[in-house]
């Protein structure tokens, strides 16, 4: 505030060049894969370092999109994401809040089971993950992988929704309370809504969880109607000649819901404390 | 006071609602991690493998000690200790540097998050197959802008470190937009007037971040960096996919790397899930131990 107006204008210069070192950082392979998917042919190695090659062409996404089952692929991991993400969150707001504003016996131990759960190389459960599933005939269902998906998301879905959760204080519901609020009226309507931000970031990784999962993806579901975007961008990797161009086109578009999501959710990354001037 | 009468209601009040809070959760782990955990430690204690596909027979800890006895262990072991270390320094420092950065009122925030989310929005595969071809000796775009500069080539994918270095740099660059968007919901929960106090008691921005903004951010970065230790020592693809399933000479391994290939390359399950069994522990341990630290610290 008292800074002087020269001493402003620096840390402004520094902190845009920092930001730009950043986007330069994470953006420079993105625009490595869109240079391969504008490539005419399958041209995966060249030495022109041109951002946009010289004959550039959208033949790839035109054929991602029309030629190949791109809208089955799409549907599915849309469905199968979204589920992850409504069933992850929903599970792990409940449980995160019984973690944190509970004290029952056991609970030390359960939060560090949930953490253990992680533990276990997860190639090696796949064998007998797929046994059990084949009991309940969840195989190739998309149900199936979304089960598996929730309960990977869910170890640090209820870690972060507890640890938001304690830094809201109690007053709050106890307030709640007192006007005639049960219990479960004051969680949802006093604490969910002020965990906002906590609720973007477990949507976001659970939504991702599924989005991007391929290996459990591949053994659980061999019906090629139910393979989700990275099932169907890999089959065009281990065909007789990998479809560079499609590959990388397809992988651009695969970016596009998940900036989205995060675009309108970061809106949400607002919370309601700071907003309503309760200081803890 | 008032955080125990709260508790006790959740517990007495709505016949124990923090049970039934819990119930869905504990359900869904159980039924998907604790079978086939309890199915790996058996088959750990076995010589199930490929000439023994059919009958598999009991064969005591001889996984375990065949293990210990392997040449390459402790240079694995040492590596995968070293991939982790240094990984999980670069996302939370990228991670949490970018957070601050983009909490502040810039022109065209929103298009510097979405930016910034990318490495996280593309696939792995995808994004772990494209930095591979840039460390490419010929046609990789590191070695030629490195030319650009008038370095020489470096044959990155060529050499055991190199090919290390190159994974280690694949990966911190898909993992920091995760942290980022952890601390920047954390920062959410910090009210502005801890800051204002701060300014008018005359403390200095590096004053403020170490006692304001890290203490604030910690109850949830914690579960990201504790799961983030753990996701990145059991990180298949990135080693696999960008060395090449561990070339070069399978010097480039991590502990799961080695298990992966153990299983399913050579069709050793029993010695793989005695293996997958020691780095259970090891995890554990490290665990424990980053809690017992972190717990000596709250107090």
């Amino acid at each position: 505030m008292r800074a002087r107006p020269a001493a402003r204008l620096w840390s402004h210069v520094w902190v845009h060049a920092l930001v730009w070192l950043f986007v330069l950082f994470s953006v420079y392979p993105i625009l490595q894969v869109v240079n391969i998917s504008l490539r005419p042919g399958d041209q995966l190695y060249t030495t022109d370092l041109r951002l946009i090659p010289r004959d550039a062409t959208l033949d790839a996404y035109r054929a991602i999109l029309f030629d190949k089952p791109f809208p089955t692929w799409l549907r599915n991991s849309l469905l199968v994401s979204t589920s992850t993400a409504l069933i992850g969150v929903s599970l792990a707001s409940l449980a995160g809040y019984a973690f944190s504003r509970s004290r029952f016996r056991g609970r030390g131990a359960a939060l560090q089971g949930i953490l253990v759960t992680q533990m276990f190389p997860a190639t090696m459960l796949l064998l007998p993950l797929y046994m059990i599933m084949r009991k309940v005939q969840l195989v190739d269902t998309l149900l199936g992988v979304v089960i598996a998906y929730v309960a990977t998301a869910l170890p640090f879905c209820v870690w972060t929704m507890k640890g938001y959760y304690d830094t809201i204080p109690v007053d709050l519901e106890e307030a709640a309370l007192i006007d005639g609020a049960s219990r479960f009226q004051a969680f949802r309507r006093v604490t969910l809504p002020l965990s906002a931000p906590a609720l973007v970031i477990t949507g976001l990784f659970s939504f991702m969880t599924g989005w991007s999962e391929f290996i459990v993806a591949r053994v659980m579901l061999p019906s090629a109607e139910l393979h989700t975007l990275p099932l169907g961008l890999e089959s065009l990797a281990t065909t007789y000649q990998t479809e560079w161009a499609n590959y990388a086109a397809g992988s651009v578009l695969v970016c596009i819901p998940v900036v989205v999501l995060f675009l309108v959710l970061s809106r949400y990354l607002i919370s309601g404390l700071t907003l309503g001037g309760v200081k803890g | 006071m008032s955080a125990r009468g709260a508790v006790a209601d959740l517990e007495s009040r709505g016949g124990r609602l923090a049970l039934w809070f819990l119930a869905p959760t504990a359900a869904v782990l159980l039924l998907v991690v604790a079978y086939p955990f309890l199915y790996n430690v058996g088959m750990s204690f076995t010589n199930w493998n490929m000439f023994h596909f059919r009958d598999p027979a009991f064969n005591g800890l001889t996984n375990y000690a065949k293990l210990l006895r392997e040449p390459e262990f402790l240079s694995v072991l040492l590596r995968t200790f070293l991939w982790t270390g240094v990984n999980l320094v670069f996302h939370v420092g990228l991670g949490v540097g970018a957070a601050l950065l983009l909490n502040r009122r810039l022109p065209g925030r929103p298009l510097y998050r979405a930016l910034l989310i990318l490495p996280w929005a593309m696939p792995q595969y995808i994004s772990a197959l494209t930095w591979r071809g840039m460390f490419n000796l010929e046609y990789g775009s590191v070695n030629l802008l490195l030319g650009e500069l008038g370095l020489g080539p470096v044959a990155w994918l060529g050499g055991e470190w190199t090919a290390f270095a190159a994974a280690t740099l694949t990966n911190i660059w898909l993992g920091f937009p995760f942290i980022m968007v952890v601390a920047l919901g954390g920062l959410q929960s910090i009210p502005e007037e801890l800051y204002e106090a701060a300014r008018i008691d005359g403390a200095g921005a590096w004053r403020r971040f170490t006692a304001i903004t890290l203490p604030m951010l910690k109850p949830v970065l914690t579960p990201a960096i504790v799961l983030g230790t753990i996701w990145t020592f059991n990180n298949l693809n990135v080693i696999w996919l960008v060395t090449k399933q561990g070339e070069p000479g399978d010097k480039s391994h991590i502990l799961v790397t080695y298990v992966y290939k153990a299983a399913f390359t050579y069709y050793r399950y029993g010695y793989a899930a005695a293996f997958s069994v020691f780095i259970f522990l090891t995890l554990f341990g490290i665990v424990k131990i980053y809690q017992r630290a972190a717990d000596r610290e709250a107090f």
